[in-house]
């Protein structure tokens, strides 16, 4: 009986893990623009070190500021 | 006479046939000096995948960017107000790049570092055409920045609306919400299960566990989930009215009260799993049909035509000011390309303006020194200096935007019409029942009333509503009519009054009908007539050139002008004048008072060229069917002398009016209104845009989605005006759907609650038979309407 508990908080919390997952991406811009993210994986970059400097400054500080 | 012998090469750049002056620079042929600059700094800076990407990615580069057309970037308040963050060393600088369009320009608009080492990262939002750039400014400037992107073939647009706006804040609500509501209904669901199966006694207190789970998990849906329910219900309560969400509202609160007492008092399992999962529904309808189109806008004004700021010239010094602090009797200097900001006098250089923004007329005008320019029009001609009259908030177009307010009548719409009288009808089954039971059974009133109200809970009008409008919103869009939301549709269904504006929308402005009135002009002549009119800048001249198309060129001798009367000149021994009647004739004979051109040669009067707008065939021919059902008026800026061609072409019955002003046209929308006229309107032009806001369903016709539209309601490609009447059937044809498939899922909803009464349907049919409903329904809806498109041919 007490598998079923168990079964039912590991469940709960992999689904959960999920949502948060997807609120974090909606919040990080991620659906603004459907558009550009599936031309952009396409890109090969073939300079490997540009690559550190565009990661680093992805997200630009919120707008408010 | 078109065919040429050798192939026409294409410009590797920008896909243009290259002509006359064609360049030839690494074995690739340019069509421009332009395009070929921008090949040769992305060669030499490593960037040719650009070109690998896609063929011919460039935009054309044969209109040169003055060099110091972003001087004004220097300047520390315009740069406060453009820039988004500013610390020691970076900046961040959001850019409108309206070129954007491909895959090759997201590639090489991410690659700017390799241009220029100090832009530290650059990332294109394509939706909206957007680059969010940060730099380093200790060693590069927004100046600098601006023009690396226009030398690139990129030229940021920096408009007035910059000075003067905040950025709206992106709205993710409705997203989270669908998010979790998916969340919580699936794990409801998935608890539910074990209740529908059936559990043993020895599980009791698994029952007890899930009941809990399921009643927690709900609690989300309720309290964040249906939030745009209650508001909206909520907002029509305290308007006076009932809106379709404000029973909604109710059966959500309702279920969720009833689920919580079954449970708490340990007498049934709830209907969470309804509860959430019609709120995931509606909530999906919803983010479909609100599903906006980012690239376009439609609250567009007279800020985002203007530009941010305008050469002064003061002591013999050019200094670059915000267009706000401009003043009366300043000097102004306006360039080739751009707009007049403001009313003024034309004091030096050549004036030939382009006023198609502000009427949709597309053949420029030449204006005479001391002339008064109103603002809006665009310099065609070179360098022209202006004394500013009065400031830009003075402004005859500006006075014009701010005076429409439109009176905004509260409109019922056909939906929430039903499901007021709905609302009506449940509510007295509920006291009906309630109060028969009380008679017989009191302590089941209580359970009927509340069984009552969430059956008929009035979801399934709602989301066949939603999911219609959406789909249909989908198969406009496809059709390149883009409307601002689903309300539009509704106001497109029940329009019985059509009126057009003429210039720019019942004609095309990219091309003029010349036809030639009087005696025959050989071929030799044509081309005389071709090499003389060569010589002059006047607009009706170069679109004779144009028309003509001849290859070779005679030399002309003893050429004159007369500004704004005609030219003169020597030809092959033949003397020739091309101009007005009274300038070629000697006296004044024309009759028609459209754009003519009178030709002599050695004296002869020969006839002359009438040079007019060309009407869109199909659509004229399209608006006299149209008047079988709807009433039609034209209203246009230009005088009287194409009445009869246009009666003749689109039918008796209309009617049509000329010499129309701006207020004029506003004036007739709200007359028209105030007979019980619900009118659409269809213009472009900044002189239709208060009609535009006025009528019922504005459509500004745009020639690409990338041009300035005025402020409407929809947004029409002018190639697809003709499907007018197949777009005007499906908003109607929208409703007739809607009506159906809420008259299909009530007998559904009737099924099923006979059945349940009975008692013979057990809770697993039950459970699967409530998703299943509102799956079918939105199929039948999605079904329809793309059978009904395709029946009247839209795609």
């Amino acid at each position: 009986m007490s598998v079923i508990f168990l079964l039912l908080i590991v469940s709960i919390t992999v689904a959960g893990l999920f949502l948060a997952a997807f609120i974090w991406n909606v919040k990080n811009g991620q659906y603004d623009d459907e558009a550009a993210a599936p031309l952009r994986m396409l890109f090969d970059d073939t300079a490997a070190p540009e690559k550190e400097t565009k990661a680093a400054n992805i997200n630009p500080p919120s707008k408010s500021l | 006479m078109k065919v040429t012998a050798k192939p026409i090469a294409q410009c590797y750049h920008c896909g243009e046939d290259c002509t006359a002056d064609q360049i030839t620079y690494n074995n690739q042929s340019f069509c421009c000096q332009g395009c070929k600059t921008v090949y040769q700094i992305l060669s030499k800076s490593d960037l040719c995948q650009y070109y690998q990407l896609n063929n011919n990615p460039g935009s054309a580069q044969r209109i040169t960017v003055r060099k110091d057309k972003f001087s004004f970037l220097t300047d520390e308040k315009i740069q406060k107000q453009l820039i988004s963050f500013k610390d020691d060393e970076q900046t961040h600088v959001t850019f409108y790049l309206p070129q954007i369009h491909c895959s090759s320009c997201l590639w090489l608009l991410e690659h700017l570092h390799k241009l220029n080492a100090d832009i530290i990262s650059s990332r294109v939002d394509f939706g909206k055409k957007e680059i969010d750039l940060v730099f380093n400014h200790q060693n590069t400037s927004l100046r600098s920045v601006a023009e690396l992107l226009t030398s690139i073939g990129y030229e940021p647009y920096i408009s007035l609306q910059n000075l003067q706006k905040a950025k709206p804040v992106l709205e993710r609500s409705l997203i989270y919400q669908l998010g979790i509501a998916g969340f919580c209904f699936a794990n409801i669901m998935l608890m539910s299960f074990p209740e529908y199966l059936g559990l043993d006694d020895a599980e009791k207190n698994l029952q007890q566990l899930f009941r809990y789970a399921n009643m927690a998990l709900a609690l989300p849906v309720l309290l964040y989930c249906s939030l745009p329910f209650y508001t909206s219900a909520w907002g029509s309560l305290t308007h006076k009215y009932l809106n379709i969400d404000a029973p909604i509202a109710l059966a959500i609160l309702m279920t969720f009260g009833r689920s919580a007492y079954e449970v708490l008092s340990n007498t049934g399992s709830g209907y969470f799993d309804s509860m959430s999962g019609i709120v995931f529904f509606m909530l999906a309808g919803r983010a479909l049909q609100e599903k906006t189109y980012r690239q376009l806008s439609f609250e567009r004004d007279y800020t985002s035509y203007f530009p941010i700021a305008v050469t002064v010239l003061k002591n013999e010094q050019k200094t670059e000011t915000a267009l706000p602090d401009l003043k009366a009797g300043d000097t102004i200097i306006i360039h080739h390309g751009e707009l007049i900001p403001v009313d003024g006098l034309l004091t030096r250089g050549e004036a030939v303006i382009d006023y198609s923004f502000v009427t949709g007329e597309s053949l420029p005008v030449v204006k005479e020194m001391g002339e008064l320019l109103y603002a809006g029009g665009k310099q065609t001609g070179g360098v022209m200096e202006l004394l500013v009259m009065k400031e830009m908030a003075q402004s005859y177009l500006t006075k014009l935007w701010n005076n429409t307010d439109k009176q905004t009548s509260h409109t019922y719409s056909f939906i929430n019409s039903i499901s007021r009288y709905f609302t009506w009808i449940v509510f007295g089954i509920a006291a009906v029942a309630a109060l028969y039971w009380s008679f017989y059974d009191s302590s089941k009133a209580w359970n009927v009333v509340t069984t009552i109200l969430i059956v008929a809970c009035p979801c399934a009008l709602l989301l066949s509503n939603t999911f219609t409008n959406g789909h249909v919103l989908r198969i406009f869009s496809r059709n390149k009519l883009y409307l601002r939301n689903a309300q539009v549709i509704e106001e497109l269904a029940t329009a019985n009054h059509l009126v057009f504006d003429k210039t720019g929308t019942l004609t095309s402005s990219e091309k003029q009908d010349i036809a030639f009135t009087g005696k025959h002009l050989t071929d030799e002549e044509l081309t005389c007539i071709a090499a003389l009119a060569a010589q002059s800048n006047h607009p009706l001249s170069k679109e004779l050139v144009k028309w003509l198309n001849r290859k070779e060129y005679f030399a002309v001798s003893n050429f004159n002008e007369l500004p704004g009367k005609g030219i003169r000149g020597i030809i092959d021994q033949h003397i020739i004048a091309i101009g007005s009647d009274e300038f070629v004739t000697g006296e004044k004979i024309n009759t028609h008072t459209g754009s003519v051109l009178y030709i002599s040669i050695d004296g002869d009067t020969k006839g002359y060229f009438s040079i007019r707008n060309h009407y869109r065939p199909a659509l004229l021919a399209q608006i006299k069917q149209l008047q079988k059902h709807y009433k039609i008026s034209v209203l246009s800026g230009d005088n009287e002398h194409e009445r009869k061609t246009l009666q003749q072409a689109i039918g008796k019955k209309a009617a049509l009016f000329f010499g129309q002003q701006p207020h004029d046209k506003l004036n007739y929308i709200q007359l028209q209104q105030k007979t019980g006229d619900r009118v659409v309107m269809i213009g472009d032009g900044l002189n239709d845009a208060g009609a535009l806001k006025q009528s019922n369903a504005g459509i500004a016709i745009t020639a690409g989605t990338n041009n300035f539209t005025p402020a409407s309601d929809a947004i029409l490609e002018a190639g697809h005006l003709q499907h007018l009447p197949s777009y005007l059937r499906l908003a109607k044809a929208n409703k007739k759907i809607i009506l159906a498939s809420f008259i299909f899922s009530i007998l559904y909803n009737i099924i099923g609650l006979t059945f349940a009464v009975q008692g013979v349907l057990s809770p697993l049919i039950a459970a699967i038979l409530m998703p299943a409903s509102s799956i079918t329904i939105i199929l039948f809806t999605y079904a329809a309407t793309a059978i009904y498109a395709k029946l009247i041919r839209l795609g």
